[in-house]
């Protein structure tokens, strides 16, 4: 991608190219909804599947699953998992807004898509105090 | 209707009419899964532990089971419609045929695996 044209006039419009653009909070927000859908279609199905299995086939299968999600590893693709999700949700929430007609503006556009990243954030840092102070993992 | 090119053929004929319906369900499953997904992920982090009894106990129970199932079928609906939304952005010519199965059979599959873990468990016999 090229860098920001300059113009020897700053004050002069510059043409609008599709290789020339600037990354912005709702265009970040749009692509990331997509990739947090598609990486838990691949990546957390997969794993809620290895979970419900396990528990469907017996102690001994559930057991090897349980020593790897409560390991370091575990428990840390367990807290990407859960931004990932919460990030998709809050996302979803202002697609579904957005729905209705609503919120279309560029000022309330970008707060709310500044707003998902905030909230995801927020709940996951909440989701894994009370996880620990309940359990301490 | 002729046997020339490919945009020959469907010139005239409009549009399938299965994108409203595909944009309809993805809406619909979405509304589902932010009440499941809430309610799981909720019940998940209050069960005293997350060890094998604890788990198949909160399973065999209907007000469990139930949800379980039904986040099962909205959830597995959704992705399956949001990955083919990505598959045909990205996938074109016959990769995106081998795709569109790949991604049908992983969901179904995937899908009827989780339905039968739930019952398998919630009927006793985990």
């Amino acid at each position: 991608m090229a860098g920001r044209p300059t113009s020897p006039n700053p004050s002069r419009p510059l043409s609008p190219h599709l290789s020339i653009w600037k990354w912005q909070v709702h265009a970040i927000a749009s692509i990331t909804h997509r990739i947090t859908g598609n990486a838990m279609a691949l990546g957390a199905v997969v794993l809620f599947l290895w979970w419900l299995l396990a528990a469907a086939t017996g102690p001994a299968a559930y057991a090897i699953f349980l020593a790897v999600a409560t390991g370091w590893f575990g428990i840390l693709v367990g807290i990407g998992f859960t931004w990932v999700f919460f990030q998709h949700l809050c996302s979803g929430v202002r697609h579904l807004i957005m729905d209705t007609g609503q919120g279309y503006g560029l000022p309330i556009s970008r707060a709310t898509a500044a707003l998902t990243f905030a909230v995801s954030i927020l709940l996951t840092i909440v989701t894994w105090a009370v996880i620990y102070f309940h359990k301490g993992f | 209707m002729g046997a020339g090119t490919e945009l020959g053929r469907v010139r005239g004929l409009g549009a399938a009419k299965d994108g409203v319906h595909h944009w309809w369900l993805q809406r619909i499953t979405a509304i589902a899964n932010i009440v499941l997904m809430l309610w799981f992920i909720f019940s998940l982090v209050r069960l005293p532990s997350l060890d094998f009894a604890s788990v198949t106990l909160w399973l065999r129970q209907p007000v469990a089971a139930v949800p379980m199932l039904l986040l099962i079928v909205s959830v597995f609906w959704h992705f399956r419609l949001g990955v083919q939304v990505m598959l045909e952005d990205y996938v074109h010519g016959q990769t995106r045929v081998v795709a569109m199965l790949a991604l049908n059979f992983y969901a179904l599959a995937g899908a009827a695996a989780a339905v039968f873990a739930v019952l398998k468990i919630a009927l006793g016999a985990a």
